[in-house]
């Protein structure tokens, strides 16, 4: 019986032994230079962060927290407020539509105008942050003449954050179990008992890490900037139009390229805080996703 | 009004702001598309003609004498940067997607991923910094010219190698800005694929990386190539590392890969100022006619990616 057995064996089992070493080879092959793609990659981040950290701490003093800029030099402080300001007020106005249009599409999708809006939207994401800049800098600073100022800068802001709030408030209200809302509709609770009572808080650490990954976006960028908020060397005196102000970014991108060093130190102190920011961000946004994930998972298993 | 018409008002106005930028756009362009016609885009001169010269009249359109708006030489750098790019990051990013899926163990996952989609986090003038203070002199001093010895036979990689500032440069950065947005789709996909693909091949007697390779990875290419074009779109619009590493040529095209080079995101940025010296404003007009463009050519691209990976959810969410 065994002795037929092995006789119908198809050919290709009596695997020869070149065909092994190369099954062998290909599969070392793969590992080794799937591994070194992301070695090149986590270098490649470290080289980044190595560069920025260093040089950054090394251009940090107290003045840098305390002093507005005076020319090249001086401090910092004017356009760590500014950013504040432009990143809170893009925030700000980017919240109410981008949470309310999240809603709309988790909760009401029928099919027909949702998709639509889920398809303007997402590629409302990918249209480059300059063409946001250069679409405020002819409407708002030039058409209705606002000039460089922080509502400008700020709306700016605000339609680049739209679309991630818009679609993180979606996923996030998206996972709230339907039991929920089928409960509160049973109790007799309206549309808007119903999303603002029970989705909404539910998924509220979903939603927070949508909002503050937009953050951190609006922290970071510059294109939408320069034509829209300017550059000023001065405190903020309260104007919301009319009145040029000041972001660390900017700080990054003209002061390098300066020939002078002390110039550049200011330049690699905001590197240091913006990158910072960004990365404080991003590893919070992980933690809270991270341990929602995790809670949601043993939910299940019991 | 109802809760549930407020919220579809207020998503409609979200959804309008991408329509509106178009519009208003299209609206301030409109005077230099007829002033430029068809030769804006196979024109290689931006010239903003005599500044010191009265205006006059052409098509319709006051000019400066001698003024010429042509933005070849910006089509052909940002295509050039993208596709220098993607080269490289569509197989370091399907690489260290295949690493990150299924190369760490589950619970490390996270972590060893955020290393990697850091890279999409840090902001984009950052990387400028970054390659304007340490990459610019390491590859013009060290790398380029030994790529020129070695490598200088093949085209496009003899001739000047300039001070590092260029095409190689720019795409190199960009690479690194791309690559997380493939490697973190690609991953999430490859995780969530059906456990039985994965349980058949093995049945069959792969090995852990020929599953991999030869089932899983082909079950995902929507994916991968979705997320490419997502990637595409990424590098066509970038603006600020690009600007800071190109070396903002003007008017002439790139003869080797070390060339400088100029992208339409990076030029819009570094010719406002001029441009505001043109008093017949045709200058800025034409310069929102290149923001337009580069809308029209993200709005393609992003828009065909997206169709794209919605088909693929779709199929996913049918078969589970």
């Amino acid at each position: 019986m065994g002795a037929t057995a092995t006789e119908f064996r198809p050919a290709s089992v009596h695997a020869s032994r070149a065909h092994v070493i190369r099954r062998h080879l290909f599969t070392y092959l793969g590992w080794g230079l799937s591994a070194l793609a992301f070695l090149l990659l986590g270098s490649a981040t470290v080289w980044i962060l190595v560069t920025v950290f260093h040089r950054g701490f090394s251009a940090l003093t107290f003045k840098v927290i305390t002093q507005v800029t005076v020319g090249t030099g001086g401090g910092l402080l004017n356009a760590i407020e500014g950013t504040a300001l432009l990143a809170f007020g893009g925030i700000l106005l980017a919240v109410p539509p981008g949470l309310a249009a999240g809603i709309y599409l988790a909760e009401f999708d029928d099919g027909l105008l949702a998709p639509l809006i889920r398809f303007l939207v997402d590629v409302l994401v990918g249209v480059p942050s300059i063409v946001i800049g250069y679409f405020g800098y002819v409407t708002m600073v030039v058409d209705i003449g606002w000039k460089f100022s922080l509502a400008a800068g700020s709306i700016a802001l605000a339609i680049i954050a739209l679309p991630y709030i818009c679609r993180t408030s979606e996923m996030a209200i998206r996972q709230v179990p339907n039991g929920l809302r089928e409960a509160a509709y049973a109790l007799g609770a309206g549309d808007a008992r119903v999303v603002m009572g029970i989705c909404v808080p539910v998924a509220l650490p979903g939603i927070l890490t949508g909002i503050l990954l937009a953050l951190a976006i609006a922290v970071g960028e510059t294109a939408p900037l320069i034509y829209t908020a300017g550059w000023s060397s001065f405190l903020w005196t309260g104007h919301l139009t009319n009145e040029p102000i000041g972001y660390l970014t900017y700080a990054i991108w003209a002061f390098i390229t300066e020939p002078f060093a002390g110039a550049h130190a200011l330049a690699y102190a905001a590197a240091l805080f913006v990158t910072l920011f960004v990365l404080v961000i991003g590893v919070a946004a992980r933690l809270l996703f991270d341990e929602n994930a995790g809670w949601r998972r043993r939910g299940q298993e019991r | 009004m109802t809760f549930r018409k407020f919220t579809a008002l207020l998503a409609c106005v979200a959804a309008a702001t991408l329509i509106v930028i178009v519009a208003f756009l299209a609206m301030h362009a409109w005077p230099a598309m007829r002033f430029n016609g068809l030769g804006f885009l196979t024109g290689n001169t931006w010239n903003l003609g005599s500044l010191y010269a009265n205006p006059i009249t052409v098509r319709g359109q006051q000019i400066l004498p001698g003024a010429h708006y042509g933005i070849l030489f910006l089509i052909v750098g940002t295509l050039l940067s993208t596709a220098i790019a993607l080269v490289f990051a569509v197989p370091v990013g399907v690489g260290a997607a295949l690493f990150l899926a299924e190369g760490v163990p589950r619970r490390m996952q996270t972590w060893f991923s955020f290393f990697v989609e850091l890279l999409a986090a840090i902001p984009s003038v950052v990387y400028g910094l970054w390659g304007y203070v340490v990459v610019i002199p390491f590859l013009g001093h060290h790398v380029f010219p030994l790529m020129k010895k070695w490598l200088g036979f093949l085209p496009f990689l003899g001739g000047p190698t300039g001070s590092g500032y260029g095409l190689l440069t720019a795409g190199f950065v960009l690479t690194l800005m791309i690559v997380p947005l493939i490697t973190a789709t690609l991953r999430d996909a490859l995780v969530s694929q059906p456990v039985e693909l994965r349980e058949g091949a093995v049945a069959l007697g792969a090995g852990r990386f020929e599953a991999l390779w030869t089932v899983l990875l082909p079950a995902t290419r929507r994916v991968l190539i979705g997320s490419s074009i997502l990637a595409t779109g990424r590098a066509l619009g970038e603006t600020m590392a690009v600007l800071m590493v190109s070396g903002n040529a003007l008017n002439y095209l790139p003869n080797n890969i070390y060339t400088p080079i100029s992208t339409m995101a990076s030029f819009i940025v570094s010719q406002l100022d001029s441009a505001l010296q043109d008093p017949t404003g045709m200058a800025v007009r034409s310069l929102a006619e290149v923001a337009l463009a580069l809308c029209l050519i993200s709005i393609v691209v992003n828009g065909f990616a997206r169709l794209l990976l919605y088909y693929e959810g779709r199929q996913r969410a049918r078969i589970l």
